[in-house]
């Protein structure tokens, strides 16, 4: 599995993806928040930003820049991958960095914040208070933020319980409901439309947009849901 | 200190500027203006820094009253815009009284229209931009879009009132060639070589349908499905404006300035950054058609036009400097 080669693409005219692999693989998401890191750190001029996702990371750059520090290259694009290759092949296991955080989050799993706990418990033939033992018994990794400030996509989530998403998204997703889709879990930041299954609600803030720290997650860190 | 006043809030009336980057790690969206070239022209003409928050209006538009002398320019969509009755051409600039009135009349070409007031906006500031974050509800107009009664403040000018005598007019090389049925010109998307041989074919020879279920997040196309060769699962990845995504009814959807920051649906195209602006001011109803290019053709492009735009910007300045 680790084997794929690694690709390296354009994601339009000024960002270029590094994907590792497609699938979730903790090993292959620490290879790209390890890459977004030491890309963030090596101080390149065209830098924009540098984000980590499941199993790739995305380098977005300002083309204009990346020229006039190399005028013979082919294209922005071209040596933007040079230097970024040169990263990758850098990037020893050492460099792997250790599971940082350890977050304990209460959830209410409560009639009033469970919308679909019912559901989730019929579909895997067990009863509600079996599903939160399922749901609570196992640590989660945060693979990446996406979708809402602060939304971290956790996973994995026992096969028993991994619900598919709803067919029909709800409008709105009452803030800090806890949901699954699948094998991934994630929590709602904000008031927000969604379509995972709710399986509780938390109060705790994920994101504090003029807090030290924008949001409570990053990738990496380890979670553990405990009903309140 | 000086603000406008808004008479009437318009349908979706925010106050943008050319975003927040550097925060989509945290699933922050850089979002910004939907137009962006237009934007940058529009500031250039009222003598602003192209990053100085302005207004981005759609149909119908917000109605606005100025209190003191003010240079303004207008650039993006012809929405038949007249100051006290008279109409006004986009892409100069304008003088407005105290207690002149700004309407838009009419939706004649494109859908989003920009106004940059000389000075700029003060409006709520986040992370570096104060680009209006609707999903968050942070940032412009405490995040929100504008309704009748809203104060809007403004900045201290930084022209006089005579400097509107330049008449500084953005050429045609500059403004973006809007159109009801543009091709819109793309680079392969990372899943583009999911796509069987039909489904290439549909995405580069039919016209598609923008869907009126279109917003500043995304365009949701109408046309032939698209079929692929086989169904992948795909992990979520980065995505970004101009993204072209592919649902599994084999529908396609264009990622605009409000995007998610990651997405999970194969992406067969982008659309490269000279054509967004006029891919920005495309409505419900609107037709378009993709056209391949090499990724060397679309960062020249780009190169051109930031190079007439940098030469633009400086002629702005020149003209001031030399009053």
């Amino acid at each position: 599995m680790l084997d794929l080669p690694i690709r390296y693409f354009p994601l339009g005219d000024a960002a270029l993806t590094v994907e590792f692999g497609n699938s979730i693989s903790r090993v292959m998401n620490q290879q790209a928040i390890s890459l977004s890191q030491a890309i963030e750190r090596a101080g390149f001029p065209w830098l924009i930003e540098s984000a980590p996702a499941y199993a790739s990371t995305t380098v977005f750059y300002d083309p204009a820049i990346v020229k006039l520090q190399f005028p013979k290259a082919e294209t922005a694009f071209e040596a933007v991958r040079s230097l970024i290759s040169g990263i990758v092949q850098s990037l020893g296991e050492s460099d792997l960095p250790p599971d940082t955080d350890r977050i304990e989050i209460p959830v209410d799993f409560g009639p009033d914040a469970a919308l679909d706990l019912q559901l989730i418990a019929e579909t895997a033939g067990l009863g509600t208070l079996d599903a939160i033992d399922v749901f609570t018994s196992c640590e989660y990794r945060v693979y990446m933020l996406g979708f809402l400030p602060g939304f971290a996509y956790m996973g994995e989530v026992d096969e028993r319980i991994a619900t598919p998403r709803r067919s029909s998204p709800r409008t709105s997703v009452p803030k800090g409901s806890v949901g699954i889709a699948g094998r991934q879990t994630g929590i709602y930041p904000l008031r927000s439309p969604g379509g995972w299954q709710i399986i509780g609600r938390t109060n705790v803030e994920l994101f504090t947009p003029f807090g030290t720290e924008l949001t409570l997650l990053r990738p990496g860190s380890l979670v553990r849901f405990v009903a309140k | 200190m000086s603000f406008l006043r808004i008479k009437k809030g318009g349908l979706l009336s925010t106050i943008q500027d050319l975003g927040r980057p550097g925060y989509r790690k945290y699933g922050v969206n850089p979002g910004g203006v939907m137009d962006r070239r237009s934007a940058r022209i529009a500031n250039d003409l009222a003598g602003n820094e192209e990053t100085a928050a302005l207004l981005e209006m759609h149909f119908p538009a917000a109605e606005i009253e100025f209190v003191d002398d003010r240079i303004f320019a207008l650039g993006g969509a012809e929405l038949g815009a007249s100051l006290d009755g008279a109409a006004i051409a986009n892409w100069r600039c304008h003088l407005a009284r105290p207690g002149s009135i700004l309407r838009f009349e009419g939706k004649v070409l494109g859908e989003r229209v920009y106004l940059a007031v000389n000075g700029g906006f003060r409006a709520d500031e986040w992370l570096g931009s104060r680009s209006t974050n609707l999903a968050g509800g942070i940032g412009g107009c405490g995040g929100r879009s504008l309704q009748s009664g809203d104060v809007l403040d403004l900045l201290e000018p930084t022209l006089p009132t005579s400097a509107v005598q330049q008449h500084e007019i953005a050429s045609n090389v500059l403004i973006p060639h809007y159109s009801r049925f543009p091709t819109l010109r793309v680079i392969e998307g990372p899943e583009h070589s999911w796509l069987n041989a039909a489904g290439k074919t549909a995405l580069e020879e039919q016209a598609f349908t923008v869907s009126h279920a279109s917003d500043r997040m995304g365009f949701r196309l109408e046309g032939d499905p698209i079929g692929i060769e086989q169904l992948i699962q795909m992990v979520s990845s980065a995505v970004t404006y101009g993204t072209v995504q592919l649902l599994p009814d084999g529908q396609l959807v264009i990622l605009m300035a409000d995007h998610q920051t990651a997405g999970g649906y194969p992406r067969i195209a982008q659309i490269i950054d000279h054509d967004l602006p006029v891919a920005a001011q495309l409505g419900g109803g609107s037709k378009l058609c993709f056209h391949f290019v090499s990724i060397s053709e679309a960062e020249a492009l780009r190169q051109k036009i930031e190079s007439d735009l940098l030469l633009f910007r400086i002629g702005c300045k020149l003209r001031r400097y030399g009053q």
